[in-house]
């Protein structure tokens, strides 16, 4: 960075001569790895400044060093033009700094005001506190657009607006600058809309912001300026209405990225996969599924669509052999066993089906588990990785394994790294090398792409595509609608329990399936996208 | 993330943890008034400066390898078996009843039938919290020790009323006939012509020992079983996904364990006291959660903590025995310092010297990627093109 | 041929030690601690004595479990002493396995026989001298009432029993005997609380006098009857000084006596064998001191020591439990 900052010791500058958040030279590693790598960073005051890059790129770590949770290893932080130290969270909230997390950080079943005043109380006393904190809210949601109900537990609304409370939280506190690491991840395109509403409303009132993502849509959408970050560095940051997509993505990778999955029309063939009128009762007595009926046929890809929490992740876990179920679920023309044996995961392998869990972190890896040893997991009764009858052949496991990470293109191709020590990409290449090289009849395949960065999603999709080419059939479920878009062959839609509707990726568009997601069909379709995130929100608090 | 070289994993950080605890009691004996270095010195001598304190200082050791065994099984599916003391007591219990019932001719043939017997009784003993645990969720802790409490209760009831031989007063079985007598390290050493104490109740379960601790490496890290046990420990859900019962699993690993805590009585019963006697176990039980905690859970670990719990132990005695200032008590303050610093302040050592060798230019790091909280979970795909609303 | 033996199996350093102290008695304290106030105690005093008298040193471990009585008693013939005194019918067991060992090593073993060549068990006639205790306290019940508080039920601790039930009966055929054990473990020598608790339900069925041959429990109901206002007795060691005008007197078993006798004869004089210690021998016997010459009246002091000179002539003679497992005047 070239331009030198004058610091001025009285106050705060003029709001154009400084930028609100200055960042020069600073580096971070942990252990022998860089993780972030002489950064430096300009963001101007009253813009909001978009920050992308892969998964380990640096991005949460360089926020999380300005939020006072790491102390950087060299460089300086300079706020409103004065240098800072930041040494913990409540130096960087006295600077004016707010943070919003990925993962929310309010206490359940506290309300919405109690949040808001936890760590920023008066007294001992709650009631004073309480009483200033609900004029406050008030004010807030007055001009922000940020209105919630102090009274409502966290528990029962939706993370919509829990997200809401996040950013309440942080404004309570004073905060001029406002970081958001990854806020749409939960959201449904109307709530992320909504929030991108807020965010420009917070910008018009003189508030920093700082967005972190890996969506490139959001950048286009609502920075006026992005910065690029690839391992550890920072590589470009540039106006944003002087770039577009496909630069920032090949910026981010560091090479050309093709953003829309190539690939020839299905060739359906016979039906594989049956499901009628499909039910899960869960351990409260909610019912999940209520009566669903799909179907999938051979060389074809059948994509679920839907908000989180809908029951698609039911579908996948009744036909994985995870959660029992009642109805009639066959394949290729044989009803396979319901009732929900522990050990039915051997089962369903057996009659070839694979399964690309949506948690691969919880389901389908052991993360402290050799590659070579999740390689196997879950066919792990396969003769053919026995020594003799009492001991595994490790070593041919462990060869096995290479040339399978070799085929799947996972770096690094060693099969003696556990799976946490691989990048979120990687994993998942782990997992749809051990799903998709058994050649099943039927792949489930769910959030193929949660947290997989850029260039690993490329070639997940085409691996995926490629074996619907093989003839199989796939049933694919993802809460990113982009990606139903582009993978699958014919879309079902569910909300609460129900398929509400099937489309052609051809005949139909994401408003349409952002309706149908929040349960509206074709004849009501009148409503407002407000109307439309209200029901989504309690929808969700009553099911996610 | 940060990874040490193997040598200092396994060697140097639990040397220093010991030789911090060693400081640590030599400043208390220091306190009492006694000098630690002669302290440590009998200590020394005690447990391996003779051949008769090294066949009870390997005595102890077979004992402590058995429950530490059992503790590490059952730890590799992530269950904290405390019940290791009923389910020897129990095994003894088994071994005893072999040993009195049949006239036995030669201890070839009793031996692997008190195998049998004990290993049986001690996985019926941990059967039942296990299936409590997997069909009921009670927690495997409290019903485990629980049923320490159980087995002693059951073991006075057998021996006061039922097993006390005629005439007796003490609450202990008869001594078992001469054919199950196993071999101790005296008659061993004779056999390739060496001298060792006679006195000392080191016997031929020591091999037993030895050959478990290869059974259970083979067993967690080569045979299909430990790669369920191992899985269903690290993630239950995983486990599920891939079709492994955790019924199944909570079940056969406990049965593993409880036998081998079982095992414990061929030593003590069969090897040592030739009868049974009120508690044959000594808190062995639950010195093998120490061992297996300091051992790793692995056999190799498991065996070197045994043996070192077995020369505390032995060294301990012999402590208490030449200086009288030097109560029980004390001995129980350095086992437990040992304890602490081997166990509870492991990260106390391993931090430092995790900076110490993960510095610039050190290699041996991981070729991970950090993972900065937050990054890495719910990030999702942003295949799309630029789209005005 | 010893010293050779003990070169080899204890290592040089030991055996250093051992030859030093060749000619060293030891004495094993058992469970329950040498200052149980009863049993232990009793044989910890006799060693006291003798080492105040000759000087001589003597080496001395107590038991903490039961296990450890085998390493014990081991490391105890390891080091060289000789004789080894062990404290109980519970070493019986493991003194017969150990013996053979050591040929060369005298032992003695008190409240049990132990038949072997180098091995000399001290009986004490505990039937006579509870039966003493039994007549006073038969005297001096109010309420035809007497308890026996037992530690853990074994035929020894039922010859106790037994022998202060004949003693009460033939003083006072009406009186009702309570007798309660405290358990049937070893941690019945030493559970004073519920030693307490026992003596108090006792009182509360009307019990005025109780009778404690409980070891380290005994203490427990010494105090529980001092705090109900009733009358005890000790056992083993003399008690009386305890609860003075509470205790109303102790079947002294004079282990002291014993010990002292044993230490002082050295392996010299050691001869292997049974030997019994009774009334006529001053081996049991009833206690008056200045703690409680108040509470023995003459007319109780008169009847106690017709009684003693019948059992020593032998025309009393106090059931034995030994002899046919049963007791005529008490069932357990």
């Amino acid at each position: 960075m070239a331009g030198t900052v004058t610091e001025t010791q009285a106050g705060r500058p003029a709001e154009s001569a400084a930028p609100a958040i200055e960042l020069r030279g600073i580096s971070k590693a942990f252990g022998p790895v860089q993780a972030n790598k002489d950064i430096s960073i300009r963001v101007m005051p009253g813009t909001i400044h978009g920050i992308i890059g892969e998964n380990g790129a640096g991005k949460s770590t360089l926020m999380s060093i300005l939020y006072g949770f790491y102390k950087a290893d060299a460089g300086e932080i300079f706020i409103n033009g004065e240098k800072t130290e930041i040494p913990d969270s409540q130096a960087a909230i006295s600077a004016g700094i707010g943070m919003v997390f990925q993962h929310f950080k309010l206490v359940q079943n506290f309300s919405v005001l109690e949040n808001v005043i936890l760590g920023a109380e008066d007294g001992a006393l709650l009631k004073p506190s309480k009483a200033k904190a609900r004029e406050a809210l008030k004010r807030l949601a007055a001009e922000y657009e940020l209105q919630v109900d102090p009274d409502a537990l966290i528990e029962e609304i939706g993370v919509g607006m829990q997200q809401r409370v996040e950013i309440l939280k942080a404004l309570y506190r004073q905060a001029d600058i406002l970081i958001l690491d990854e806020p749409t991840g939960v959201l449904t395109p109307a709530e992320a809309d909504h929030l991108f509403r807020i965010l420009e409303g917070l910008k018009a009132q003189g508030k920093t912001i700082i967005l972190i993502t890996h969506k490139l849509r959001e950048i286009m959408d609502v920075t006026d300026t992005v910065s690029v970050m690839r391992r550890g560095e920072m590589t470009a940051t540039v106006q944003t209405s002087e770039t577009d997509a496909e630069h920032l993505a090949e910026l981010m990778v560091g090479r050309k990225v093709l953003l829309r999955v190539d690939k020839k029309p299905a060739a359906p063939g016979d039906t594989v996969l049956e499901i009628e009128n499909l039910k899960v009762v869960d351990e409260d007595g909610v019912e999940r599924l209520r009566g669903i009926d799909l179907h999938v046929r051979a060389g074809e890809i059948l994509g679920i669509a839907g908000v989180a929490g809908n029951g698609q992740s039911e579908v996948l876990e009744v036909l994985g052999g995870i959660t029992a179920a009642k109805g009639t679920v066959r394949i290729n023309g044989q009803e396979i066993d319901l009732s929900g044996k522990s050990s039915d995961g051997q089962s369903r392998r057996a009659r070839s089906i694979a399964h690309v869990p949506e948690d691969r972190q919880s389901l389908g890896l052991i993360m402290d588990f050799h590659a070579w040893e999740n390689m196997i997991f879950g066919y792990h009764h396969d003769p053919a990785y026995q020594k003799n009858a009492l001991l595994m052949d490790n070593a041919g496991i462990r060869a096995e394994t290479q040339a399978k990470m070799e085929r799947f293109d996972v770096r690094p191709p060693n099969p003696d790294l556990t799976a946490r020590s691989f990048s979120g990409g990687n994993q998942q290449k782990i997992v749809c090398a051990r799903e998709i090289e058994r050649n099943p009849d039927l792949l489930l395949v769910g959030q193929p792409t949660r947290g997989v960065d850029i260039g690993a999603i490329e070639f997940i999709h085409n691996q995926i595509v490629g074996l619907r080419d093989q003839g199989k059939a796939v049933l694919l479920v993802s809460v990113e609608l982009e990606e139903i878009m582009s993978l699958a062959d014919r879309i079902a839609v569910m909300f609460d329990g129900r398929v509400m509707g099937e489309r052609l990726p051809s005949e139909t568009d994401e408003r349409e399936l952002g309706l149908l997601m929040a349960g509206i069909t074709d004849t009501e379709a009148e409503h407002s996208v407000d109307e439309v995130a209200a029901n989504l929100a309690k929808t969700q608090g009553k099911v996610g | 993330m940060n990874k040490l070289p193997k040598w200092v994993d396994v060697a140097l950080i639990p040397f220093i943890n010991l030789l911090l605890a060693l400081i640590v009691s030599g400043l208390v004996i220091l306190y009492i008034g006694e000098s630690p270095f002669e302290a440590i010195s009998i200590m020394v001598r005690g447990a391996v400066g003779s051949t008769y304190g090294w066949g009870y200082t390997l005595y102890y050791a077979t004992n402590f390898i058995f429950t530490g065994l059992a503790v590490a099984v059952a730890f590799q599916a992530r269950m904290f078996n405390i019940g290791g003391e009923g389910q020897a007591a129990i095994g003894s219990l088994g071994v005893a009843l072999v040993c009195l019932a049949v006239p036995w001719p030669h201890w070839l043939i009793a031996l692997p039938a008190a195998v049998i017997a004990g290993a049986i009784f001690g996985a019926a003993w941990a059967a039942i919290p296990a299936y409590l645990q997997a069909k009921r969720g009670s927690h495997i802790v409290i019903t485990t020790i629980m049923f320490n409490f159980i087995a002693s209760a059951l073991l006075v009831y057998l021996l006061v009323n039922v097993m006390k031989p005629v005439g007796t007063m003490a609450p202990e079985t008869g001594r078992f006939p001469p054919g199950t007598f196993l071999p101790d390290a005296y008659d061993m050493a004779g056999w390739v012509g060496l001298r060792f104490s006679r006195s000392a109740p080191l016997n031929i379960t020591f091999f037993i020992a030895i050959l478990c601790c290869v059974l259970v490496y083979l067993l967690i890290w080569r045979t299909r079983l430990g790669y369920q046990i191992r899985a269903f420990g690290q993630s239950e859900s995983a486990a599920v996904y891939a079709g492994i019962s955790p019924v199944r699993i909570t079940m056969i690993t406990m049965l593993i364990s409880g036998g081998l805590a079982g095992l414990m009585g061929i030593n003590a019963v069969m090897g040592e006291a030739e009868r049974l006697v009120i508690d044959p176990v000594q808190g062995a039980g639950f010195v093998g959660i120490a061992v297996a905690l300091m051992g790793r859970s692995h056999p190799a670990g498991v065996f070197l903590a045994g043996l070192l719990f077995g020369m505390l132990y032995q060294g301990g005695g012999e402590l208490e025995f030449d200086i009288p200032a030097i109560s029980r008590e004390m001995i129980l303050v350095i086992q437990a310092l040992v304890i602490l610093f081997t166990g509870a302040f492991d990260n106390m050592i391993r931090m430092p010297l995790e900076r110490l060798f993960n510095r610039p230019g050190r290699g041996g790091g991981s070729p991970a990627k950090p993972m900065p909280p937050g990054e890495g979970t719910t990030h999702k795909p942003a295949v799309s093109e630029p789209e005005k609303s | 041929m010893t010293l050779m033996k003990t070169l080899l199996g204890a290592g040089a350093a030991l055996a250093l030690s051992a030859a030093g102290a060749l000619a060293e008695p030891g004495l094993i304290i058992d469970l329950g601690g040498k200052f149980d106030k009863s049993f232990n105690e009793s044989a910890y005093n006799g060693a006291q004595r003798w080492v105040e008298e000759t000087g001589g040193d003597y080496l001395e471990t107590e038991l903490q479990s039961e296990a450890q009585r085998e390493q014990n008693l081991r490391k105890m013939a390891e080091r060289g002493a000789n004789p080894i005194i062990v404290m109980g019918f519970a070493n019986q067991s493991t003194l017969e396995k150990i013996a053979p060992d050591y040929p060369d090593t005298k032992f003695a073993i008190i409240d049990s026989v132990v038949d072997q060549p180098n091995v000399k068990s001290m009986l004490f006639s505990e039937q006579e001298g509870s039966y003493l205790v039994g007549v006073v306290a038969a005297m001096t019940t109010e309420t035809d009432t007497v308890g026996f508080v037992g530690g853990m039920d074994v035929p020894l601790i039922r010859r106790f029993a037994c022998g202060y039930a004949e003693g009460v009966k033939a003083t006072n055929p009406d009186a009702k005997i309570i007798s309660n054990m405290t358990g049937t473990t070893p941690t019945a020598w030493n559970d004073p609380v519920k030693g307490g608790e026992l003596a108090k339900s006792q009182v509360s069925q009307g019990a005025d006098v109780i009778y404690a041959a409980a070891g380290g429990t005994g203490v427990g109901v010494l105090q529980a009857a001092a705090d109900e206002g009733v009358y005890s007795i000790g056992v083993d060691s003399n008690q009386n000084y305890l609860h003075p005008g509470s205790v109303l007197t102790s079947m002294v078993k004079r282990v002291d006596n014993a010990v002292y006798k044993l230490f002082s004869e050295g392996v010299e004089g050691f001869e292997p064998g049974l030997e019994v210690l009774d009334l006529e021998s001053e081996g049991v016997g009833y206690a008056v001191d200045e703690h409680n010459e108040a509470l023995i009246t003459d007319e109780i002091k008169a009847a106690v020591e017709e009684a003693k000179a019948g059992i020593i002539s032998g025309e009393i003679v106090p059931h034995d439990y030994y002899t046919d497992d049963s007791c005529p005047t008490l069932t357990f």
